[in-house]
């Protein structure tokens, strides 16, 4: 056949093509398994040093058995909440953050996870996520059981700029929300704001901001605000 | 070439060594830049990265090699961008099943290697004309001479930028300011610019040290 001609062209485009299509459907069909699991475990060392827990990571042999392990020794229960703080069925670990949010409040599913630490007192976990500079940014906020008090945060980004927006996943920027209050003295939710220029060290309700990064910071400040409002009423309602 | 060569001739022997200093890709042929800006931070992306490139580079090669006589020369450039970017989409999947947190660090630089001029490039320029043999050299060799250049610039940011080699520390902890040393981690080092200039201070080593790749004015 001629090499050059049209038909010829035609018919290998077409047979390479096919071809192509088989192998990556089956690349992706069986490593598909594999890739899910890497997320699941990402997501629950995410839950995990939000309670400082899973701090041995680097160290362990098998980091996937790792942080099964101190999952299931945690985190003993997980369940989801609406906006009005009654618990509602679902599986908290299943639950698309992302979707939730595109929903009206009262209508969202809001996981909660719940941590019995070694000293036998109790955290909650609260999945956070909002909007960076070039994409989502979400991330894991433990309040202790006074419901009041921040135990721990971390934070992750899709792609914020590298070395500004991005510290964000960094534990100098994530430390200092320990301790930070949630409501202020009147009951009222502040939620903790990231402030720019520095948060005064006696303020309660906020951390410094990452100079440079104003926009990923504003982003940490909102989303903290809007997820930590839906989950208002759930917070008053297990106060102790 | 004669059939009877053997499979390591002084000939294929150059296909190999020359792209690691003499035709360098990077520092002479100046190609795939932009990916030695960005995965340069610390020395273990920079090691996976070339450890990607040398696979699908080898392979591309070879592959497009097989089929030289097959390919409609009109749609040349077209069949190896899809012999690239199928084999760049697996290594991503398979980066993705198995060494998960790396290929979170490389993210889109995986996918960037479709991109990277170096693979269309000796593509185009060597596989399309050589025997299969000749051109897994040929990938190989410009794949490593792209790695030590990518692991020597990493190296000089990750040590001056992070104060670790392959991220085992190595600047001792007292020596920090914060603890009340005298040193502190160069900051500009973990920015892009400082690998432009890294690559570029190497370039000036190699040329003043082969004279011959110094243009003549």
């Amino acid at each position: 056949m001629d090499r050059n001609g049209n038909k010829y062209t035609f018919i290998f485009a077409i047979a390479m093509v096919l071809l192509v299509a088989t192998l990556l459907s089956i690349a992706a069909i069986s490593l598909k398994p594999f890739q899910a699991k890497n997320i699941e475990i990402e997501k629950k060392t995410q839950i995990l040093i939000s309670v400082a827990k899973a701090q041995n990571t680097a160290q362990a042999d098998n980091k996937n058995k790792y942080i099964e392990t101190e999952y299931n020794k945690y985190i003993t229960k997980s369940f989801v909440v609406n906006s009005a703080g009654d618990i509602i069925d679902g599986n908290a670990f299943n639950i698309d953050l992302a979707k939730e949010n595109a929903k009206p409040v009262n209508e969202r599913q809001l996981p909660v996870y719940e941590c019995a630490d070694d000293d036998g007192s109790v955290k909650y976990v609260l999945p956070v996520r909002g909007k960076g500079l070039w994409g989502p940014i979400w991330g894991y906020v433990s309040v202790e059981d006074d419901m009041n008090t921040v135990y721990g945060a971390i934070f992750d980004h899709k792609g914020e700029t590298p070395g500004l927006g991005a510290e964000i996943n960094q534990s100098w920027f994530q430390a200092p929300f320990k301790g930070k209050k949630l409501f202020d003295e009147s009951g009222k939710l502040v939620s903790v704001k990231v402030v720019k220029g520095g948060a005064a060290t006696n303020d309660i309700h906020g951390v410094d901001a990452i100079s440079g990064g104003t926009i990923t910071s504003d982003g940490v400040t909102y989303m903290l605000r809007d997820c930590m409002s839906a989950y208002e009423k759930f917070l008053s309602k297990s106060k102790k | 070439m004669s059939e009877k060569e053997s499979l390591f001739s002084a000939k294929n022997r150059k296909l190999i060594f020359n792209p690691l200093s003499k035709d360098n890709p990077i520092v002479v042929q100046v190609l795939g830049i932009c990916s030695a800006l960005a995965v340069t931070v610390k020395m273990k992306p920079a090691f996976v990265m070339t450890l990607s490139v040398l696979v699908v580079l080898s392979v591309a090669n070879v592959l497009v090699s097989l089929i030289r006589n097959l390919i409609p020369n009109r749609i040349r450039i077209i069949v190896q961008l899809v012999v690239i970017a199928t084999l760049v989409i697996l290594v991503d999947q398979v980066l993705k099943a198995f060494v998960y947190d790396i290929s979170k660090q490389l993210s889109v630089f995986v996918g960037l290697i479709i991109t990277n001029c170096i693979l269309m490039g000796r593509l185009e320029a060597f596989a399309l004309g050589n025997k299969p043999w000749p051109s897994f050299l040929d990938g190989i060799g410009n794949a490593f001479g792209y790695g030590i250049i990518l692991m020597i610039v990493a190296f000089v940011r990750e040590l001056l930028g992070s104060g670790s080699v392959f991220g085992f520390k190595i600047i001792p902890d007292a020596w920090y300011i914060k603890n009340g040393g005298f040193y502190e981690n160069n900051g500009l080092m973990v920015l892009s610019p400082m690998a432009l200039i890294t690559v570029g201070v190497i370039i000036w080593i190699h040329r003043s040290r082969n004279r011959d790749l110094v243009e003549q004015k």
